[in-house]
């Protein structure tokens, strides 16, 4: 497989930061999957054969780190802090707004569209802020529903233009 | 991008760039930026020791070890290379302190972790930021980026001689990386899983190599150190305890935010002044005072120094600064059950009594929650909780266990008045209520 030319890039440079080269594995999986929506079959065997480490090995990485998904999400996953300080302001009602918003029912489900992934997610370090989320990388904080409303839209109107 | 709060009480040392562009290298240098590190060369290894054990300075990840004393303990000589490693992984619940730091002065933590180099002798740091603080790495990313277009990292830094590279690491989301054995684990490219000690990480640490291990806030103070002097820092807080300290106030507080105050301030005014009170003219129940892994305080226990020894005297700890405020209005019970599911979530499973204890204390309390909890089951969380201490490779078994030693000990009554299938007294929707009774 091939990867683009920016993620080659990234791949050489990072490749200068070790003295062992599986070190960049973690950051560069969550490149791989900024590229190609998750971590593929196909890219685990490419960094397999770069690194000289087993596909299992990789996979084995993959399952310990909560951001990263051997499947596909929406192109916008929304991510809602339910953790204590979230949950003391209300994060448990924005999840269930999310959900119900865009008709998820289940713990990061698919819209039909596949525009939207919804996620709860663990502390993301918004304590002061909070309710807050995260949509892909941006967050998103002191949320009432009808923030979440704007901000659903907002994307919703992005993944039409594209 | 989080808001910027402040209140006459703070002592702005590592906030005192915050807001003025600093992220940007000449902005930085215009605001002193980069001297520290070049007196750091003058003063040399022993110099720069001597300074930080006189300002007291004590670890901001959580533990307090004395900043000092770690840095002197790396062997001077080493046949491996030795390294510096920037803990950005801030991911304990109820912290959000390094985010700012990273936004708002990226320069000073790469200042403060050369000069840690310096003082041990390395010649390779690693600033490693957690996953989800995309936007943060790529400031950072500039940042390195810059420092070595201007010439201050690299072969020859200030014509001293001295080789220096700064890279960065990113992480993709495990609270147990910020503990610093999971964390070297993480940077070489493997599953966040801690390692046991000793050797400890200043002997034997990243590729088998010496390695001093700083929290990004602890490394943001050094440069403020080396510029001030250590005496001058240490006298700014309380005995043993150097400087300042950003706190991460949230929960039920009026004005959440972070705030720099001196150690040794005081928690009630921490919330009654700095955070303006409890919100919505309500009562405080309790106060989870150094992130969720701590033991949580009574109104009653609230006149109290915020640092590492006295809030060790009162059974609890300081820990990472966040400072979590619950109204009279909060389900203890429900609180206590949200704080293990977080660490059952975490928990990487390599030592059993964390892995099956943090899943069975989620399911009694989640039973416990919805009514479906019986007299005995009070004591035996406690009990669960009590056999986790002190029984893991890394701290995370003991950080689950001990806040819910708290809460049933000083929150008996509320656990009682879930029994015998009654419903939570403090359900706002009942439907909640009605969860899934799991046996």
């Amino acid at each position: 497989m091939k990867f683009s030319e920016q993620l080659e890039a990234r791949y050489s440079d990072m490749l200068t930061h070790y003295p062992v080269k599986r070190s960049l594995l973690v950051p560069f999986l969550l490149y791989t999957q900024d590229e190609f929506g998750y971590v593929t079959d196909d890219a685990i065997e490419e960094l397999s054969r770069r690194l000289e480490i087993t596909a299992l090995e990789i996979r084995n990485v993959i399952s310990y780190y909560s951001m990263l998904r051997t499947k596909p999400g929406g192109r916008y996953n929304v991510q809602v802090c339910t953790n204590i300080c979230c949950l003391l302001r209300g994060g448990e009602e924005m999840l269930a707004h999310a959900r119900k918003t865009l008709d998820v029912a289940v713990n990061k489900g698919v819209t039909a569209d596949g525009v939207f992934s919804v996620e709860e997610v663990e502390c993301i370090g918004a304590c002061s802020w909070a309710p807050a989320m995260q949509v892909n990388y941006d967050f998103h904080e002191n949320l009432t529903p009808e923030k979440i409303d704007r901000i659903l839209d907002e994307y919703r109107l992005k993944a039409a233009q594209q | 991008m989080a808001n910027l709060v402040s209140h006459p009480d703070e002592v702005k040392v590592v906030t005192k760039r915050f807001g003025q562009g600093a992220a940007n290298i000449d902005r930085y240098l215009e605001l002193d930026g980069y001297k520290a590190v070049q007196k750091a060369l003058e003063l040399g290894a022993d110099g720069i020791i001597n300074e930080m054990k006189a300002s007291s300075l004590r670890g901001r990840g959580g533990a307090g070890f004395p900043t000092g004393m770690k840095w002197s303990f790396v062997p001077k000589e080493s046949a491996k290379p030795k390294y510096v490693l920037c803990n950005g992984d801030e991911s304990e619940p109820g912290t959000c302190k390094d985010r700012l730091i990273f936004e708002h002065d990226p320069h000073s933590v790469i200042e403060g972790a050369m000069i840690a180099a310096i003082a041990v002798g390395s010649h390779d740091v690693y600033i490693y930021i957690r996953g989800e603080y995309r936007y943060l790495l790529e400031i950072m990313q500039k940042a390195i980026a810059d420092a070595y277009a201007k010439g201050f990292c690299g072969k020859n830094i200030f014509g001293s001689g001295y080789d220096l590279n700064v890279y960065w690491h990113g992480g993709a989301g495990a609270y147990e990386v910020g503990e610093e054995s999971a964390l070297m684990e993480s940077l070489e490219g493997k599953r966040g899983v801690p390692r046991i000690r000793p050797p400890f990480p200043a002997v034997v640490g990243l590729w088998g190599g010496p390695t001093v291990i700083n929290n990004a806030e602890t490394l943001a103070s050094v440069p403020h150190i080396l510029l001030m002097g250590g005496k001058q820092y240490a006298e700014i807080g309380v005995d043993r305890n150097g400087g300042t300290r950003l706190f991460s106030l949230s929960g039920h507080v009026e004005r959440p935010g972070v705030y720099e105050l001196p150690l040794g301030y005081s928690l009630r005014k921490a919330i009654y002044e700095v955070g303006g009170g409890i919100a919505n003219g309500r009562a405080l129940k309790a106060v989870v005072p150094g992130g969720s892994s701590v033991p949580c305080l009574k109104p009653d226990e609230i006149d109290i120094s915020l640092d590492f020894d006295s809030m060790m005297k009162a059974g609890t700890f300081l820990g990472s600064g966040g400072i979590v405020v619950l109204d009279d209005q909060t389900c203890i019970v429900k609180f206590a059950l949200r704080t293990i599911q977080f660490y059952r979530h975490e928990s990487c499973g390599w030592c059993i009594p964390c892995r099956e204890g943090t899943d069975w204390l989620s399911k009694s309390l989640k039973r416990f929650h919805a009514g479906g909890g019986v007299a005995k089951d009070i004591d035996n969380i406690r009990y669960l909780a009590e056999n986790m201490l002190g029984r893991t490779f890394c701290p995370l078994g003991d950080a689950a266990a001990m806040p819910i030693i708290g809460f049933v000990n000083k929150f008996r009554k509320e656990f009682e008045a879930h029994l015998d299938g009654k419903p939570c007294p403090y359900e706002k929707h009942p439907a909640l209520s009605q969860l899934a009774v799991v046996r």
